[in-house]
């Protein structure tokens, strides 16, 4: 030990047990997941999100009231098509919140801080992306929650299919999270300007969309009906839409999905490359960010 | 005016890869209009859908909602505005010049799209080439205004703005007829429904009622954000 002698001023070294890495992933995790929603921030930092899902309940809240009192099945939403129902609003609190997460320690270049501790880059990246996706879970799953929970108590008929039908719902709202979070946190990293990053994000989402239903105009009026499904894959809402028609059994809201098992695994597919994909471009962006 | 402080906007909003976000848009527009002519749906009617739809009531609200809390949201939230406060300059100035550029970055990335979107499809039919070029124009000098306004009111300015835009103007306004004729996308269309004779543009609200709102609104706008900005609170980091 003749090296540590100089600078081994007698201070006491920690001896006590290492919590590990299962438990950084598990506190950055929490942190994330927190401050997607403003906990733990100003109150005004709660606002939005909370304003957003509160937006987000009232059409299910107002279709199980409806459903109670008229007794019409068609009343109640349909669980799959609740997320793409309200796609604007999701897609709104996609743009706000994932700034928040993705934009805010690149800003104030304070990246570096997390990483002189025993942080990995990967688990960095993956409690982010984990912790918004699962914000993003809350604010589509809740309201489809409340959707089955108004059916059952108000007796919507074939209790066993609509327990399935929820099921499926919700693993929709899986896909959703993971994939519009993936995209959501990697156009939010490469814009930590205030401001730019939701609008960057809202964007991205209306130029895809309004992309594909262009194409997809021009298509049917060309009666091209295979292009103006498979094109759909581009846009996210759309993406997922086809993944949930063709492997979950959802009832369809876009105007085309291409027919057939193929589309749906393909869209399966193409959602977790993004995911791979945007986990690679973050662990990127985040190792050397702020060390220039 | 003042040419200082409009040209660091400029180089704020187009600077490194800025320009970009607010090119994707006026493009799509402009593919749209060249695949509809190309396949040959560029008739009346589709012609002033395509226009309505994608100029007047996507691109206008969220190139003006990117130019106007762009100009002078971020200097606010990382209180690089107080360099620009601290010097004599009147608040007025301040305001106008920001608003100036975001109405000449509107003008630029929506309202030349959307005429060169009406030239390839419509041409010169009707009318309604010139009538959606006015009608924008006017819009975006209005939305410049309230987004300027929101941005130096409110930190959530942006999301503000895309609520407005996107659920009150889009969703709601084609549920509720009276959330629809109390939006700024309603009193330009009819504007552009006096200046054309083609059927398919229709507005809910009267020519006099929409030109005097519009007025209105703009100067309350810049009014309330001169205001706004006498007496800003310094921000702290978020």
């Amino acid at each position: 030990m003749s090296t540590s002698t100089i600078h081994d001023i007698g201070y006491r070294h920690y001896g006590g047990r290492r919590n590990g890495r299962a438990y950084v992933l598990r506190s950055l995790y929490t942190h994330n997941l927190r401050a997607a929603y403003g906990l733990g921030r100003p109150a005004r930092a709660k606002i939005m999100p909370f304003l957003l899902g509160a937006i987000m309940l009232l059409p299910a809240a107002g279709s199980v009231a409806a459903f109670a009192f008229t007794k019409e099945p068609d009343a109640l939403i349909d669980y799959s098509a609740y997320a793409n129902l309200m796609q604007v609003i999701v897609a709104i609190f996609l743009a706000t919140q994932a700034p928040v997460l993705a934009s805010r320690e690149l800003r104030f270049h304070v990246v570096p801080l997390y990483f002189s501790r025993p942080v990995g880059h990967l688990d960095f990246v993956l409690a982010k992306l984990g912790a918004l996706a699962t914000a993003m879970f809350a604010l589509m799953a809740v309201p489809v929650t409340v959707l089955y929970a108004g059916g059952l108590v108000s007796k919507a008929p074939d209790p066993g299919r609509q327990l399935l039908d929820y099921l499926g719902g919700l693993a929709g709202c899986v896909l959703f999270a993971a994939l519009l979070s993936a995209v959501g946190l990697v156009v939010a990293a490469w814009t930590p300007r205030r401001g730019f990053g939701v609008a960057a994000v809202i964007a991205v989402y209306m130029l895809s969309t309004g992309f594909v239903a262009v194409v997809q105009g021009i298509a049917e009026a060309r009666t091209n009906f295979t292009l103006s499904g498979w094109i759909g894959l581009l846009s996210p809402f759309n993406l997922v839409e086809i993944a949930q028609v063709r492997l979950l059994g959802a009832e369809p809201t876009v105007p085309s999905v291409p027919s057939g098992v193929t589309p749906g695994l393909v869209a399966l597919a193409l959602i977790a490359a993004v995911v791979a994909g945007s986990i690679a471009v973050l662990y990127r962006r985040f190792r050397k960010a702020g060390l220039s | 005016m003042n040419g200082t402080i409009a040209m660091i906007t400029f180089r704020a909003m187009l600077g490194r890869k800025r320009a970009l976000l607010l090119l994707g848009l006026p493009l799509l527009l402009l593919v749209l209009a060249v695949g509809l002519r190309a396949t040959g749906n560029d008739d009346l009617d589709v012609s002033a859908q395509t226009l309505q739809r994608f100029g007047l009531a996507t691109l206008l609200p969220l190139l003006a909602l990117i130019a106007g809390t762009g100009v002078i949201g971020p200097e606010i939230d990382d209180g690089q505005i107080m360099y620009v406060l601290t010097k004599p300059i009147r608040r007025e100035v301040i305001v106008l010049t920001k608003l100036v550029v975001a109405i000449v970055l509107v003008t630029v990335f929506a309202v030349v799209p959307t005429l060169l979107a009406g030239l390839v499809l419509a041409g010169t039919t009707a009318g309604l080439t010139p009538a959606f070029t006015v009608g924008v124009l006017v819009g975006g000098f209005a939305y410049s205004a309230v987004f300027v306004a929101l941005a130096v009111a409110s930190r959530n300015a942006v999301t503000i703005g895309l609520l407005y835009a996107l659920v009150w103007e889009s969703l709601l306004g084609s549920f509720a007829p009276g959330a629809k004729s109390a939006s700024i996308q309603q009193w330009c269309l009819s504007i552009t429904d006096a200046l054309t004779d083609a059927s398919p543009v229709r507005s809910s609200v009267d020519l006099p009622v929409a030109v005097t709102l519009l007025i209105a609104v703009t100067a309350v706008a810049t009014f309330l954000a001169a205001f706004r900005l006498r007496s800003l609170p310094v921000a702290s980091a978020d």
